[in-house]
């Protein structure tokens, strides 16, 4: 049964809970002549949570484990010598796979029954023609072991996929049942529900714990096994970043950290003096009239996804940067370079930036503005020498998280700085960095185990501790030094 | 004090006030100027901002609006039995075999016809070579007809087929006469043939529907690459996110600001919350990837996967908009629950929930609009891959390969025909358009339900 079907099961139990629940305490309180501890809905909802929760949560942790077990189990039963030249044992278990949907799409199609299907065997029947009339395409012919692993395979899969829905209907009745037996006029229906409500809600909450522990637990599993194949010194002090696809390649993250923070600096040249003088002068200067029209301007600049920035550099920036400056100044002739790259960065940071310190500089009291100007300072000194003084932790802070955010963007420099991993100073070469050289060694062929794409998740978890890093920073200074007003 | 007021007399003597309060000296001049200086670096600076902003907007509609239109060309095409049923019992096996090569001569010698009977010849031109001038897609459209309408073959039916992708582009000025003569997909001549065919209305550039429906095309026929696979494969995902980011999000916002003890716990949840909206998308990408497609074994470029990376991504910008929303109903209305006797879930659920709900739903939206526009983490759960058939229905449709309007946008700018680089600034324009929807959506919803407290 599938699982969408099962899960509707459930729902419809507890939906038919919820009415006989609600039914039986009104009876009850009937019969017995007394009244209901809570309103009746809530032994329904009693009755409903207890036929549903358990029941889904069995069907969820079951879903995620059951692979697991069966593809250990089975991936232990292929013997070495099945394992192909140069192959790998991942690659066959992929082959049994493909073998167990062939079977089934035959059980369909080619209305073989369990019978003949446990009958057939690899040394007498052509597996791979029989296979192919179905539509599975096999690379060569199936040896024994393997076909009578796919076998293995499609049999436990089968009784685990049976044995599951027989537990979680087993669960959701016999828990129902449960609660069912507990229904009684003092039952205390409405805080028992209200608890089992309130832990369902603390769950929700623990999601995104579970998230960062996925996150940091995946990066730290990956990297460790990639460097249980390929050196951690010459990782991080290589200045060599050099991937073949034969292997043999060298893995230095130097050359991409360098173009990661010239892209960054760029960007923050950009995007800071810009912002923050836009902050300044909406806030302090400009009219009604201009901030209800500039404002709005700039905050969309912020909702614009980074892919359409990404193409406008390709197609507009890096071209016009190439044929105005680099080539009439011999600087350079490529048109993804680090200041196209770092200029769309900055105009997409400027929003950024100007909401920060929006935010800072208004949080400066008025007291202060004010004992400025009776002293005979002009806007400007008062600005420069009282307010952003006084606002200088928050706007570190709000410079540190631009930062992280530029190191962390994507599709900018994918799209405007290029592939070319290396240590230069000329800001019209191209220049990579750290999340161009993670997509495109996650995206491209190589195998799953090898350094070339474990090395990735290396990136990953620099760029994960470096984000981490500043944000932590950003929030450390700006608590540290925060004026207290009042 | 005589010294003081000697010296204050020396100071006032030493030299007498030099001009009226009227007239400016150079320290204050130098000030008011430095002033003024100031003044102009701020209004330059909004002036820069608003001007990148325009620019941006001004090149993409530049390069994209024109792949809104398309040039298509109308052929009569006889579907002659001979080549098509040989046996000529209507067999759809029989006629399934017949691949799009046997299709092609067809709309050759169709064309040839045309310009036969309209007197059109160039000299230079063979009857291949103006062949071309239809995409290569077209045969294949022709067979998906004929497959659908069996009872057609014999008769002459008019087709309004693609031109290829170079006479495309020669009408919206990406190929000249000049550059044709280099290029070698295209020759002058069959340019001059395509501008006879248009002024006897054979060939015309009308408004592109395909765009919206079609499939991605191959490299070679950027004029049949269209967002259908891209548009419904973000729909998707968009359910997904939507069905799963805003129970949890919500639930998790109310047991933060109405349940939680101040305790180690809720001091981690909170943090960690934190960090995950500041976290970088890629590494969202990388987690997808490594959970949900090699442990847990969800197929590649699925929007399922997709759909659940970008709601651990939303699901911080919801419980933070839906913590603003709860905070900002007044203690008064929970007290007042409370004082007619209801339990603290149910001030909650009944009371706070409803009135909080505005601004829930336009915090959602937000997040919404925002993930919709995320291309890294779908970039590394495989929806690099070239689809060309549409996902199926849900629910079984959300685990069969798809790609994404972000995504496909990058695939088209990996391609080297100039043509995909206008399709990608028109799929832009369109992935534009829903953001600013669903954007006006949230501020109209703000603006009606939002109650002032």
């Amino acid at each position: 049964m599938s699982v969408g079907i099962l899960i509707l099961i459930v729902l419809g139990l507890a939906l038919l809970g919820y009415f006989v629940g609600r039914q039986r305490a009104l009876s009850k309180a009937a019969n017995e002549g007394r009244k209901l501890h809570s309103l009746p809905s809530y032994y329904g909802q009693f009755l409903a949570l207890f036929t549903a929760v358990p029941a889904l949560i069995l069907l969820a942790a079951w879903l995620f484990v059951q692979p697991m077990l069966i593809e250990s189990h089975v991936s232990g039963l292929i013997p070495d010598s099945a394992i192909p030249e140069g192959g790998a044992r991942s690659l066959v278990m992929s082959d049994v796979r493909r073998i167990a949907d062939g079977l089934d799409a035959l059980m369909e199609q080619g209305g073989l029954g369990e019978e003949d299907l446990t009958r057939m065997r690899a040394d007498l029947t052509n597996i791979r023609s029989r296979l192919a009339e179905v539509g599975i395409a096999l690379g060569s012919n199936v040896p024994v072991e393997v076909f009578d692993a796919a076998k293995t395979y499609r049999s436990e899969k089968n009784t685990g996929s049976l044995l599951m829905t027989i537990a979680v209907l087993g669960l959701s009745l016999a828990a129902g049942g449960w609660a069912f037996m507990r229904i009684r006029p003092e039952l205390r229906a409405r805080n028992n529900s209200e608890t089992f409500v309130k832990a369902l809600l603390l769950g929700s909450s623990l999601v995104a714990i579970l998230t960062t522990v996925g996150i940091v637990g995946s990066l730290l599993f990956e990297t460790f096994h990639f460097f249980q194949i390929y050196p951690a010194k010459d990782f991080f002090f290589s200045t060599v970043w050099n991937p073949q696809f034969r292997g043999g390649s060298d893995l230095g993250i130097l050359p991409l950290l360098w173009g990661t923070f010239y892209v960054s600096f760029v960007a923050l040249v950009v995007a800071v003096p810009i912002g923050l003088m836009i902050a300044i002068y909406l806030s302090e200067y400009a009219g009604r009239a201009l901030r209800n029209l500039a404002k709005p301007a700039i905050e969309v600049l912020a909702g614009i996804p980074t892919i359409v920035y990404g193409l406008f550099a390709l197609i507009t920036v890096g071209p016009f940067l190439r044929d105005w400056i680099a080539q009439p100044m011999g600087l350079g002739t490529s048109s993804s370079s680090v200041l196209t790259a770092g200029l769309v960065m900055g105009i997409m940071l400027i929003p950024f930036v100007s909401s920060l310190s929006d935010d800072i500089i208004n949080a400066v009291p008025q007291a202060m503005r004010d004992g400025s100007y009776g002293l005979g300072a002009t806007q400007s000194e008062t600005i420069r020498q009282v307010i952003l003084p006084a606002a200088l932790p928050g706007v570190v802070g709000a410079i540190l998280l631009a930062a992280s955010r530029a190191i962390g963007e994507t599709m900018i420099v994918v799209l405007g700085a290029g592939a070319a991993a290396r240590l230069g100073l000329n800001p019209f070469d191209a220049m990579t960095t750290v999340t161009v050289k993670i997509v495109s060694q996650l995206t491209g062929d190589t195998e799953f185990a090898s350094p070339e794409t474990l090395v990735a998740f290396a990136l990953g978890l620099t760029l994960f501790v470096f984000t981490l890093g500043l944000n932590v920073l950003a929030l450390y200074i700006v608590r540290k030094y925060r004026e207290q007003y009042e | 004090m005589s010294d003081t007021i000697a010296s204050t007399d020396s100071a006032a003597a030493a030299g007498p006030r030099k001009g009226s309060l009227l007239v400016l000296d150079k320290r204050t001049r130098k000030r008011n100027a430095s002033e003024a200086r100031f003044r102009l670096m701020g209004q330059i600076a909004v002036a820069i901002g608003v001007l990148a902003l325009v620019g941006l907007l001004t090149s993409i509609l530049m390069n994209g609006l024109s792949s809104f239109r398309q040039t298509y060309i109308q052929v009569s095409v006889y579907l002659d039995p001979a080549k098509l049923d040989k046996n000529g019992n209507r067999n759809l096996e029989d006629i399934a075999k017949v691949t799009t090569f046997g299709y092609a001569p067809l709309l050759k010698k169709a064309l040839a016809d045309k310009m036969a009977k309209e007197g059109i010849s160039i000299e230079g031109l063979s009857e291949k070579d103006a062949a071309a001038l239809i995409s290569k897609e077209a045969p294949a459209d022709l067979r998906r007809y004929v497959l659908a309408h069996p009872t057609s073959i014999g008769k002459t039916v008019s087709f309004n087929l693609l031109a290829s992708g170079r006479i495309d582009g020669y009408y919206k000025g990406r190929v000249t006469m000049e550059s044709a003569k280099l290029d070698r997909n295209v020759s002058p001549q069959q340019l001059m043939l395509a501008d006879k065919l248009k002024a006897d209305g054979v060939l015309t550039t009308r408004f592109n529907w395909e765009f919206f429906t079609a499939p991605d095309a191959s490299d070679t026929r950027p004029e049949a690459a269209g967002l259908g696979v891209a548009i419904l494969g973000s729909a998707y995902m968009m359910l997904v996110v939507l069905v799963l980011s805003l129970p949890l999000g919500v639930a998790a916002s109310i047991y933060l600001e109405e349940f939680a003890p101040q305790n180690a716990l809720t001091d981690l949840i909170e943090v960690n919350i934190a960090n995950l909206a500041a976290v970088p998308s890629i590494v969202f990408g990388i987690l997808g990837l490594a959970v949900f497609i090699n442990f847990a074994g969800l197929p590649q470029s699925a929007p399922i996967v997709g759909g659940l990376v970008l709601t651990l991504m939303t699901l911080p910008t919801i419980i933070i908009a839906t913590r603003a929303a709860l905070k900002a109903v007044p203690p008064s209305i929970r007290d007042a629950a409370l004082g007619v006797g209801a339990s603290k879930m149910q001030s909650v659920f009944h009371h706070v929930l409803p009135l909080a709900m505005p601004g829930i739903l336009t915090g959602t939206i937000i997040g919404l609009a925002q993930a919709l526009g995320e291309t890294a983490p779908l970039l590394l759960i495989g929806m690099v891959a070239f689809v060309r058939e549409y996902p199926g229905a849900p629910p079984e449709g959300f685990f069969d390969p798809a790609s994404a309007l972000p995504v496909q946008v990058y695939n088209w700018t990996q391609r080297g025909d100039p043509a995909f680089v206008e399709r990608a600034s028109g799929a832009i324009i369109v992935l534009l358009v829903f953001l600013v929807l669903m954007n006006l959506i949230a501020i109209i919803l703000r603006r009606r339900f939002e109650r002032r407290w």
